[in-house]
């Protein structure tokens, strides 16, 4: 090896110092910290004293409101996850392989959506599924039914929500493994008698599924954590864990508890990360920024 | 129906359900209705007029403004550094370095709020400003290294060679050849990272200090009541902000890059 003979550059070290630190004080140190902090005691709003007591674990372990919220937060994530790849495969694999000679106005818009405002995404569903929405007033107006049908505020809407935010995610992730595999591969299978289906079955498929479980790890982790969604979009019994987390910081101003509620989502969210790491490395999550 | 006019089908499809509520939003800013939905009664620019004549909103749209750009000055700093270690250096342990910078985009952004939250309180320091611009940089961090990375990749070292063998001190070559090489990649990250904090809502719900508004939580308070025909008009503007900058900004790159060649 000639690099152990040469003195270690310290150019890039000099270099990464800032990013480094940055990410030290303002995420490593935090995150351990909410460990910590979940042992404190929460004594009144916004008081808490320093304690090690399991109060507020116990009061997680013990209480069936956190487990259904759990739950749910699992389910839904799954659906939206599964829903989405089942939306996005195909607009993915249309792009990849069109011979469309303005493909790149295809993918331009395909990254559009990620410069409009979430809030804004997650709001216009309103003017959708609303009594006052366009899809009642399409209803009405063709005469299927007599009344507007109830579809906003409840889990349909949150799920239509946050499919509409992370959709692209999944699409962009699988457009890039599907456009990273050789375009002889195909027709090689067919020449070798595969049918068309089974061409793609036994080779374009498999070959996309780096970027298929990308887009996935994605949505989940994304969906799992998020909470402005069933604010905006849900009724009162449509919230997710990361609704206790606002209710516990936000409203009740019980930052101990806010932070045991913090770190089981990062434990439970973060080992879905890092089974994923285990089995694909990160690689494939940078890619679709290429 | 073939199996590839089923796909193109579907695609239209999809991306009909991608664009077809933000289309909507757009429409209905120019509903001259008091309400904020359906049905049209007419179209005109008054909600636009109001918007301007908002306090509340405009004052917003002051904080987006200035804590996009510092957040896009920080975090574009510090990220285009980083990203010319990885780039241009080879050293060990650099998988491990890469997860390192990529890792708050790992972490639920609840969780990281609420992580910075608390430890700055513990800290004295209280809900601020600061924590915001903080906070944001670190969210936009890792997508700029990535961005930034994956511009700096095309450019070539020979030129810097060049011009040093050619008499250029290492300070009159940074400024005279890597900067400007460097300057596309810089304007994207920082584009990047200014649209991340203009956008966010997630984690600055947690960290803004109580009467500070940016203009996501400026709607999100505002959607208390319902829909406002204001919302519409608003959401337009971000959108002609947000879309707009980038796309012309992508344009005259592509405009200036090909009048060179």
């Amino acid at each position: 090896m000639p690099d152990t003979a040469t003195p270690i550059d310290k150019r890039p070290l000099v270099l990464l110092t800032p990013a480094f630190i940055a990410i030290t004080a303002l995420v490593v140190i935090p995150m351990s910290f909410i460990l910590v902090y979940s042992f404190y005691e929460n004594v009144d709003l916004a008081v808490d004293r320093v304690a090690f007591q399991f109060g507020n674990w116990q009061a997680l372990f013990s209480d069936n409101y956190y487990h259904s919220a759990i739950w749910k937060t699992l389910r839904i994530s799954v659906v939206v996850t599964v829903l989405a790849a089942v939306l996005g495969y195909l607009p993915a694999y249309f792009i990849a392989m069109t011979t469309f000679r303005h493909k790149w106005l295809l993918l331009l818009l395909l990254i559009l959506p990620f410069w409009v405002s979430f809030i804004i995404r997650t709001l216009s569903w309103i003017h959708i599924l609303g009594n006052q929405g366009a899809l009642n007033g399409l209803f009405l107006w063709l005469g299927l039914t007599d009344e507007p049908l109830q579809m906003m505020f409840s889990e349909f809407s949150v799920m239509v929500g946050l499919i509409h935010v992370f959709l692209p995610y999944m699409i962009l992730n699988i457009y890039v493994s599907l456009e990273g595999i050789d375009r002889n591969l195909e027709p090689a299978a067919r020449t070798l008698g595969a049918t068309p289906w089974q061409a793609f079955r036994e080779v374009t498929l498999p070959l996309s599924l780096p970027g298929l479980a990308a887009g996935s790890l994605l949505v989940f982790v994304l969906t799992g954590g998020s909470y402005v969604t069933p604010l905006i979009l849900g009724g009162p019994s449509d919230f997710l864990f990361g609704n206790l987390i606002y209710d516990a910081v936000v409203t009740e101003l019980n930052w101990p508890m806010g932070a045991t509620l913090s770190f089981t989502l990062l434990v439970l969210l973060g080992s879905v990360v890092i089974l994923y790491s285990r089995f694909m490395g990160l690689n494939q999550l940078s890619k679709a920024f290429g | 129906m073939s199996a590839w006019a089923f796909i193109r089908f579907y695609t239209i499809l999809v991306y009909t359900f991608m664009f077809a509520p933000i289309a909507v939003v757009l429409l209905l800013a120019f509903n001259n209705s008091q309400f904020g939905g359906f049905p049209i009664d007419g179209l005109s620019l008054r909600w636009f007029a109001e918007l301007f004549e908002n306090e509340a909103i405009m004052r917003a749209f002051r904080t987006s403004f200035i804590l996009g750009l510092m957040t896009a000055a920080v975090a574009t700093t510090v990220g285009i550094l980083a990203a010319l270690a990885l780039v241009r250096y080879q050293f060990r342990g650099k998988d491990w370095v890469t997860t390192f910078l990529i890792s708050p985009v790992l972490v639920p952004e609840t969780v990281l709020a609420v992580g910075l939250l608390i430890f700055l309180r513990w800290l004295h320091m209280p809900r601020s400003f600061t924590l915001l611009l903080l906070g944001h940089s670190i969210i936009a961090l890792p997508f700029v290294v990535l961005v930034v990375q994956a511009r700096l990749v095309g450019i070539r070292r020979e030129y810097e060679e060049a011009a040093r063998s050619l008499g250029a001190s290492p300070v009159q070559t940074f400024f005279s050849v890597t900067f400007p090489l460097l300057l596309p990649a810089i304007f994207a990250g920082a584009l990047f990272a200014f649209t991340i904090s203009f956008d966010n809502i997630t984690a600055t719900i947690f960290w803004r200090p109580s009467g500070m508004e940016t203009v996501p939580t400026q709607i999100f308070g505002m959607l208390r009541h319902s829909v406002s025909p204001e919302i519409n008009a608003l959401g337009f503007v971000m959108i002609c902000i947000t879309v707009g900058v980038p796309l012309l900004a992508g344009g005259l790159a592509r405009y200036f890059s090909r009048r060179k060649v």
